[in-house]
């Protein structure tokens, strides 16, 4: 009988607790998980920086399968939550099929910019553009006139990182060598730091002498190996200057934690529709701070916000891997 | 005799492992400070106490039917197949290209045509390893988790160099036509008047699974070449000396094996997804070896843990909805459960074995 009694109040605290939930928003991670070091953790400190800053609180999962895309998707919206942000291309799918359904909740996704929903805010970022500038700022570190690009898993997007960091280093040294390499063909690639590592030192055998990781949380791994070793590497995402000051050259940033903390403090009012953040947004930039204060020029300095710059102004045209499923400065 | 009778072997064995491994579960809930009645409850709920649940829960088992199966069968002629993952994927492969590229006009046709395609494709992929391991003696656990990684590789590049919809970002085909889409739980009960959910993914593909589970039930013990298999599974030399040819029997039973692998990409890609993704496996392959081991290799075992499965992932699923408890003890608590039943299962086993051996001297 007691135990009945236990099964039942704690079944409805549980209510309760999805009651006083309402018109919260819900966060959901994509498979790399919270913690990855990069994407998904910088949507979660935006997250988190609107909870501290406005005392309210979130719902929020990491996803541990393909089928629970929808299922999130569609739990968090008939309990009443509002925003639901969601992380990464995978949920565009079920994102067509469930938003339909719940006209009055307000959808946001993260690297989606394609779909026909007028409940949901499409953020998009342009990460061949601030890939650009860190491709020019490791041509004009390179002593030996080779850098290096570490993508996680081989899928478009990353490919579009290594595109635009290939022209950006192409646009200083016409003549640099671009070694690029994949971590692998699974989802595992995200989170292999030991592979990144064994990939950097391969790279530094050929004689790479900066290293661009875009790969999540094999990325740590990449900075670490190119830390131990004595060349430089640039991050990614988040600002990662700060993991070995002094030897990451810059970090490539894609303001993941600021697209969230706004979609959370818009609430319900948020706006839907595309939005695309390049460099005119400070969506995506290069990260500059005291951590690699002493690696950057101000020659470097300079001809990367003047390139900035023409980006903006439309001067100069990064080409992007979608346009035609290829990239002019590196084959993959 | 010494042996238990066999309701103790099927029942009560699996039972207290369960039994052991929620208790374990339990204690760590505590130990990150939640209330682990509460968690249990909202399992139970979550995956058993709505059509909606249930149509998680049997959306997963499906999945967790086959991949079951298909380490069964290869178990029963005493082989290890740990590649059913690679042989899911390739399965994938086949019923996209069958959904995408034949014209099929109505689900039923496009349900036999990429049940064949599935089945064919997880076969091809379970036919190298068997090869090699009847004809040049490389083992079969090292060759068919290599053929994992190789799957997985082949599958990277068609998705995102063959199959991609022209600009498309995801590493996907493009959506089935209509007319491969399969009617749901929801759509085969309505008829009935049963309400069932909408939003679930279990689908027509289940009752194929359960008429594999039939299948395999009828070969294993009903047809001769089911004899051969387990002959052959109990001794080679044995076997051998019957007049039954090991290469044939290992690469036959590697095939069927390979095929129900395969066969769950009907469940997930041309049930759930519509289309191809590239993780649409997500380790049901190495899943369907625990249900196998908790099955006992038998088609009713294999159902029973199947499910057991798919509870614990939907159970999973609404417990990483609701509540702070991290994704990570969720599958420490699926590990646990599998590291009990199977693992571990000589633990409970022989203690109870001895038990009932020393009750019935008493008698006796």
């Amino acid at each position: 009988m007691t135990m009945m009694k236990t099964i039942l109040g704690a079944a409805a605290s549980v209510a309760l607790t999805a009651g006083a939930a309402l018109a919260d928003p819900a966060l959901i991670f994509d498979l790399g998980g919270k913690f990855d070091k990069s994407f998904n953790e910088a949507a979660f400190n935006g997250a988190q920086r609107w909870a501290e800053e406005t005392g309210g609180s979130f719902n929020e999962i990491e996803l541990q399968s393909e089928a629970q895309r929808e299922q999130a998707l569609r739990r968090f919206a008939e309990a009443g939550f509002n925003p639901v942000i969601t992380m990464g291309f995978a949920m565009a799918d079920p994102l067509s099929t469930v938003a339909p359904d719940y006209p009055d909740t307000k959808f946001a996704v993260v690297d989606v910019t394609w779909l026909d929903a007028p409940n949901v805010r499409q953020i998009g970022f342009a990460e061949h553009e601030g890939s650009y500038l860190v491709g020019m700022m490791a041509a004009m570190a390179s002593k030996t006139g080779t850098v290096g690009f570490i993508g996680g898993m081989d899928v478009p997007l990353i490919r579009h990182f290594g595109c635009g960091y290939a022209q950006g280093a192409k646009a200083v040294n016409p003549d640099i060598n671009i070694v690029a390499n994949m971590t692998g063909t699974t989802p595992a690639a995200w989170n292999d730091p030991v592979k990144g590592s064994e990939l950097t030192k391969a790279q530094i055998s050929q004689g790479a002498d900066v290293v661009y990781a875009a790969a999540g949380g094999t990325g740590v791994g990449v900075l670490q190996t190119a830390a131990d070793e004595g060349i430089l590497s640039i991050g990614v995402d988040s600002n990662q200057n700060h993991l070995h000051p002094g030897k990451v050259l810059t970090s490539m940033l894609k303001r993941v934690d600021v697209a969230v903390y706004e979609a959370m403090k818009a609430g319900e009012d948020l706006e839907t529709g595309v939005v695309t953040l390049g460099l005119s947004e400070n969506g995506v930039g290069y990260a500059l701070d005291e951590n690699n204060a002493a690696l950057v020029s101000d020659e470097m300095k300079a001809a990367v916000d003047e390139a900035r710059q023409k980006i903006i102004d439309g001067e100069i045209n990064v080409v992007s891997y979608y346009e035609n499923d290829s990239c002019p400065a590196l084959t993959f | 005799m010494d042996r238990m009778p066999p309701w103790a072997d099927a029942l009560l064995v699996p039972l207290i492992s369960l039994v052991l491994a929620a208790i374990l579960s339990a204690l760590v809930i505590i130990g990150i400070g939640e209330d682990p009645v509460a968690a249990v409850t909202l399992m139970v709920k979550g995956a058993l106490g709505s059509t909606y649940g249930w149509g998680y829960t049997l959306y997963y088992a499906t999945n967790f039917i086959f991949t079951g199966l298909a380490v069964a069968v290869a178990f029963h002629a005493r082989m290890f197949n740990i590649g059913g993952e690679g042989q899911a994927m390739l399965g994938g492969l086949g019923v996209a290209l069958v959904c995408l590229y034949l014209p099929l006009p109505h689900w039923t046709v496009a349900l036999v045509a990429a049940a064949l395609g599935a089945a064919a494709f997880g076969a091809a992929w379970a036919y190298v390893p068997a090869v090699l391991q009847a004809r040049r003696g490389s083992h079969i656990v090292i060759t068919t988790i290599m053929f994992n990684f190789i799957a997985a590789a082949l599958l990277n590049y068609v998705l995102v160099n063959l199959l991609r919809p022209k600009g498309a970002m995801d590493p996907a085909t493009a959506k089935f036509p209509e007319g491969t889409h399969l009617p749901t739980l929801h759509d085969m009960l309505a008829p009935v008047g049963i309400e069932f959910s909408k939003a679930a993914p279990a689908n027509v593909t289940l009752l194929i699974a359960l008429l594999a589970c039939l299948a395999v039930w009828l070969l294993i013990w009903r047809t001769r070449l089911g004899y051969e298999i387990r002959a052959f599974g109990h001794s080679e030399t044995a076997a051998r000396y019957a007049g039954i040819s090991p290469v044939r029997i290992t690469v036959v039973a590697m095939l069927i094996s390979g095929g129900l692998a395969g066969l769950m990409a009907l469940n997930t890609t041309m049930g759930e997804a519509e289309r191809l993704v590239l993780n649409s496996v997500e380790g049901a392959g190495f899943i369907g070896i625990a249900v196998a081991l908790m099955g006992r290799s038998h088609p009713l075992g294999v159902l029973m843990a199947a499910i057991l499965f798919g509870f614990l992932y939907q159970g999973g699923a609404e417990l990483a909805l609701w509540t702070n408890i991290p994704r990570e003890l969720i599958v420490v608590i699926q590990a646990l459960v599998i590291l009990f039943t199977g693992a571990l299962d000589n633990m409970v086993r022989m203690p109870l074995e001895r038990l009932f051996l020393a009750r019935r001297k008493k008698e006796g």
